[in-house]
């Protein structure tokens, strides 16, 4: 501690420096003038609002160096709003510092501690209390109060349990099932391999079945990106080359870490990057992650043609899309 | 040497050289990268236009993209891109390629339209591909939606262009370039031939309709206005958050100094 | 008396026979204020709360928080006949449609955007002062939570609108939800009211956003205030100023004018960066659908440190007997923050533990002058700003011809390598600023006056600081370190056993300080030197 060592001794509080309006009235009118300025000059804000509210045409637009082309009457009653603020409150801080009082108070500090006397009456009162309740002597009203307590606030957690309904198996569902066609997203157009040339990406969905409408909900789990390389550049098991179809392959277009949409494809590296999170995806090992947080490769759909020529689904998708969860099965 | 000696010390003397020195390293280094001047054939040259842009592309394309445009290490095979991919990349500046860096970059053109479309007819002699366009036959005004191509662009675009075509980053030092300030034909004849990073995107796909909505959508964000006041990149949160951190509270620590400093 | 005096006397007559409000006046009018530009900070973070609610109110009065399906109809041409949901389209409404509308919107974003930033600035300046000690550990706490609920209610304010870019976070809110293990799905189909992104969501975080936030808002910041007015700002230290005083000046008018004052302009402010600086264009993003992504898509600032962290995570997931957890989502996105705020919360305490120190401290610590704590604020700072940094970093790569591949492995390596070397760096930097201190309070200031003595020796003038300013940079305590006592003079040992040893090791390094000079020093110095 420092009471071997003595420390310097406390000079107390420096001489007060007096104003220049504290000792000058021209220099204190001078000061009650420009508060006065000030405020007036808020006035003139407000004045600036109203006349753009109201009289400026809302479709012009005037050029003001660095920000731009932008919209008049917006701009009038912004900086005119921001007028009749700003100035109010120039005004009075200069009134503070100019003319108020500036001399420096001291106001004591008192021990927040309560007194002793104050500490134990109240530790007398709050006992006289309890043991009137008499909780001590009657552990049954206790107990039985403790089990009242806590049962009561079941009903509150439980009234929420139609806040949605339970997830069953919908997760690992999509709309896709064996023989759904690929259709452009928008525009709902079948696709034939031909309409793909080598480098070519594609925003395909399921095609509805007639007079459904298509959910985002169903956006959220069906989007898929069709990409087609040419064959020889895969390097892919037997099985998953089966689910390509003459170079063109199929990916759920939903991140497999949280969700994002990744169709951003750098054709000349063959990757798919997402933009949420940079994690980067390589398309002929099956959307493998190649860096990135994403922990599993984008579910690729198995795709043929069918007999009239279009692209279709071979099957669902063989895993869940999307972001993980706790039941999912790798 | 004694009018050196002489003014050594002038107070002139040093702003003076530093802008000296400064002028002597811009202009060594502006020499230094200059691109190949666009000298052209000399007066003999009246072969056919396929003949004229041979002679181009032996003079400047051929080092990296081999005698007969079929790909020499650096530079890809250009067989088979046709015309479209010409005048892309050649109009817009990014061929010739500066310095060999992951990305062609959009700069002044070296060649001019005469040249490029010579160049643009040697190579589509040699395989078919994708014709050029010129801006005049791409109807985007009168045939394009607005309302359709902003849905189209934030479909198949955004994702690498950024939702009001200003660019983004793609992997390794990649980017996909901001899309405004580019003529009409350029964005078409990216969109049908897929330039560097840029996938394809077929005619089946989106269609020549479909694609002019995108321009049309394209050119509306690019004249439009910025209606809320300074556009700060339109990029989004970051320029947001850095704007509310420098001047925001710059200006209000800044009056906070001055509320509490004592007055004279 | 003059009439104006009449009117008021009644007035205050008439409150004061129903209410008895003159004793509380009477002593709470002349309350003393200590005045410096960084007591401010908080009031920045009230008063743009104040004018959030204000702008929100207004922008309620337009907006609709549903997700049912409409076709736009208004007047921005590039959205014609799209779908998209009513509370998007209502947003679009108030911005082209509503005069002020659009200035409104910007207003409350921007002073969002402003009652974070001030509220950071508030908590370090409070931490590195060490304001947070006893008597005012509950209020740190109460500010704790003030913080993380402005972020969340930021989150869901301009997830409000149901853009693309804010119903991106939404989807990643809802990853991290249906990632939690055992109960995610649950939670997720509950919070949303089935599959994502289902038609309940906007509705529901409409009335956490403008009702029940707000009111705890309300509450903690109303018990926070009392609790600064109750136990007395603190003060800095300097000549005149002790535990045991307050110097400033009083409520009524200096304070009621610069604070009310300071509250005009924080709303000037606000609404001039409303009318110049564009923000949130979201007729520009488009209406949400989970098919589209924009490129450099980021949360709001606040959010940033967030999306930073779970960007830069390694692709952790496992599947163990039949379930999945994903460590690449969960450590990120809960873990991390959780011990980070929660370690924020107990600061005060494990400070108190660490230093030994129950007293009441109302003089402000120099942060050099307590270099452990300085250097564990930086430490955190580094941290949290590579956070950030890596949260923008396709921005920045496009931006400064850098690859996001580089920016994430420096932030990968960097998070971890660079706060301990700003903690080490800090700490000596601390240790060299109270060295320069000591020496100007036993040599004086250097003048850059230079003499030449009769004997041929070159010396430089120092003067002597004033008595003010040697008391100034003498005040503070420079407490001893607890020392370790391993066994009692009967031979018992340390019952608390290897928490005394952290103990004494942790307050051991926290005491390595340069000595201030003592009274007998300078006194020493003042004798011999001319």
């Amino acid at each position: 501690m420092s009471k071997e060592l003595e420390p310097l001794s406390d000079p107390g509080l420096p001489e007060h420096i007096h104003r220049k309006a504290d000792i000058d009235p021209i220099a204190a009118k001078r000061a009650e003038r420009q508060v006065a300025i000030l405020f007036s000059l808020s006035a003139v804000g407000t004045l600036l609002f109203i006349y753009s509210f109201f009289f400026v045409n809302e479709d012009l637009f005037i050029f003001i160096p660095i920000m731009g082309s932008t919209n008049a009457q917006q701009l009038g009653i912004g900086i005119g709003m921001a007028a009749s603020l700003l100035f109010i409150g120039f005004g009075a801080v200069h009134w503070a510092k100019t003319l108020m009082p500036d001399q420096e108070v001291i106001a004591e500090r008192h021990e927040l501690k309560s007194e002793q006397s104050d500490r134990d009456a109240f530790v007398q009162t709050a006992k006289a209390g309890a043991e009137s309740a008499g909780l001590g002597r009657r552990p049954l009203i206790k107990r039985s109060l403790a089990a009242a307590a806590g049962l009561a606030g079941l009903p509150a957690v439980l009234l929420l349990r139609d806040l949605g309904p339970l997830p069953g198996n919908s997760l690992n569902e999509t709309s896709w099932k064996s023989g759904t066609r690929l259709v452009t997203d928008p525009g709902d157009r079948p696709i034939r391999p031909s309409d793909l040339e080598v480098g070519a990406v594609a925003q395909v969905m399921p095609e509805l079945a007639p007079g459904k409408k298509r959910t985002l909900e169903d956006i959220a789990k069906d989007a898929v990106l069709l990409i087609r390389l040419r064959p020889s550049e895969f390097q892919l098991d037997a099985e998953r080359f089966s689910w390509t179809y003459e170079g063109i392959i199929a990916f759920s277009k939903i991140c497999s870490h949280m969700g994002c949409a990744v169709a951003l494809y750098e054709q000349s590296t063959k990757h798919l990057l997402c933009p949420c999170h940079q994690s980067t995806f390589d398309v002929t090992r099956a959307a493998k992650v190649i860096f990135g947080p994403a922990a599993r490769p984008l579910p690729q759909l198995a795709i043929t043609v069918d007999a009239d020529g279009f692209l279709i689904a071979k099957q669902p998708f063989t895993e869940a899309v999307g972001p993980s969860f706790w039941e999912r099965k790798s | 040497m004694k009018f050196i000696s002489k003014y050594r010390k002038h107070r002139f003397a040093r702003p003076l050289l530093l802008l000296f020195s400064l002028c002597a390293l811009g202009f060594t280094f502006s020499v230094a990268t200059a691109a190949p001047s666009s000298n052209s054939m000399a007066a003999d040259a009246r072969s056919t236009l396929i003949q004229e842009g041979q002679q181009i592309f032996l003079k400047g394309c051929s080092s990296c993209h081999g005698l007969n445009a079929e790909g020499a290490g650096v530079g890809p095979s250009l067989i088979g891109v046709g015309a479209a991919s010409v005048d892309f990349q050649v109009a817009t500046g990014r061929m010739p390629m500066q310095d060999m860096s992951q990305q062609a970059m959009r700069k002044a053109p070296v060649y001019d339209e005469q040249e490029v479309a010579a160049l643009a007819a040697y190579v589509a002699s040699l395989a078919p591909g994708p014709r050029a366009y010129t801006n005049e036959e791409i109807k985007w005004e009168r045939d394009g939606n607005t309302a359709e191509g902003g849905e189209l662009f934030r479909n198949n675009c955004a994702m690498c262009h950024n939702f009001a075509g200003q660019g983004g980053a793609l992997t390794q030092g990649k980017y996909a370039p901001t899309v405004m300030g580019v003529e009409p034909r350029h964005i078409y004849e990216a969109m049908i031939t897929g330039p560097q990073a840029m996938p394809v995107f077929s005619d089946k796909t989106i269609t020549p309709a479909e694609k002019l909505s995108i321009i049309k959508w394209i050119k509306s964000a690019e004249s439009e206005p910025s209606l809320g006041g300074a556009p700060l990149g339109r990029v989004g949160p970051v320029t947001e958050g850095l704007l509310v951190w420098t001047l925001g509270l710059g200006l209000l620590i800044g009056i906070a100094v001055w509320l509490t400093a004592k007055s004279r | 008396m003059t009439a104006r005096e009449r009117i008021a006397g009644n007035v205050a007559n008439y409150v004061d026979e129903r209410t008895g409000a003159a004793a509380w006046l009477k002593k709470n009018l002349n309350k003393v204020f200590p005045d410096h530009w960084s007591f401010m900070l908080g009031e920045i973070a009230l008063y743009s709360f104040i004018i959030l609610l204000l702008s929100g109110t207004f922008l309620t009065f337009w907006f609709d928080p549903s997700m049912r399906h409409v076709v736009y109809e208004g007047s921005y041409q590039p959205l014609k006949d799209v779908e998209m949901s009513a509370a998007y389209a209502s947003t679009l409404h108030i911005s082209f449609d509503v005069r002020g509308g659009l200035l409104m919107r910007q207003i409350h974003h921007w002073a969002a955007l402003i009652f974070a930033a001030s509220i950071v600035v508030h908590l370090l300046r409070v931490f590195f002062t060490g304001a947070f000690r006893k008597p005012r550990e509950f209020n740190w706490i109460l500010g704790v939570a003030l913080l993380t609920l402005a972020i969340v209610e930021g989150f869901l304010g301009y997830s409000l609108p149901d853009d693309l870019l804010s119903g991106t976070g939404i989807r990643i809110a809802h990853a991290i939800i249906q990632s939690i293990p055992v109960v995610g799905t649950y939670l997720s189909f509950f919070a949303f009211g089935g599959a994502f992104p289902g038609e309940v969501f906007i509705p529901r975080i409409y009335i956490v956003h403008v009702l029940l936030l707000p009111g705890i808002f309300l509450a903690l910041i109303t018990v926070h205030l009392m609790l600064v007015w109750y136990q007395k700002h603190t003060q800095y230290p300097g000549p005149g100023r002790t535990e045991k005083n307050v110097v400033g000046y009083p409520l009524m008018p200096v304070y009621m004018a610069k604070a009310g004052g300071f509250f005009f302009i924080v709303f000037g402010i606000t609404a001039f960066l409303g009318a110049v600086a564009s923000i949130n264009p979201l007729w520009l993003y488009g209406p949400y659908t989970p098919g589209q992504i924009s490129a450099g898509s980021q949360p709001d600032w606040y959010m940033g440190w967030l999306d930073g962290l779970v960007r830069m995570s390694p692709p952790l997931e496992t599947y163990l007997f039949g379930k999945t957890i994903s460590w690449n989502i969960l450590i990120p996105g809960l873990i991390i923050p959780g011990i980070i705020f929660t370690g924020m919360a107990l600061y005060p305490f494990i400070e108190s533990w660490i230093t030994g120190d129950k007293r009441e401290h109302h003089l402000l610590d120099r942060p050099r002058n307590v270099p452990n704590r300085t250097a564990l604020g930086a430490m955190s700072l580094t941290f949290m700003v590579i956070a950030m940094i890596n949260g923008g970093n396709d921005i920045i790569a496009t931006h400064f011809d850098l690859t996001i591949n580089q920016i994430m492995w420096f932030s990968r390596i960097g998070i971890i390598v660079l706060p301990p070397l700003a903690f080490v760096i800090t700490k000596r930097i601390c240790l060299s600023l109270q060295r320069k201190d000591r020496e100007l309070v036993l040599h004086g200031r250097e003048t850059g006056r230079l003499v030449m003595l009769p004997h041929g020796e070159f010396i430089e003038v120092h003067e002597e600081l004033s008595p003010a300013k040697k008391f100034a940079l003498t005040q503070h305590e420079q407490p001893a370190a607890i020392e370790l006592v391993k066994e009692d003079a009967q031979g018992v040992l340390n019952p608390k056993g290897i928490r005394a040893k952290i103990q004494a090791r942790l307050s051991s390094a926290n005491a390595e300080n340069i000595a201030k000079p003592t009274a007998a020093e300078v006194k020493e110095l003042e004798s011999g030197h001319h």
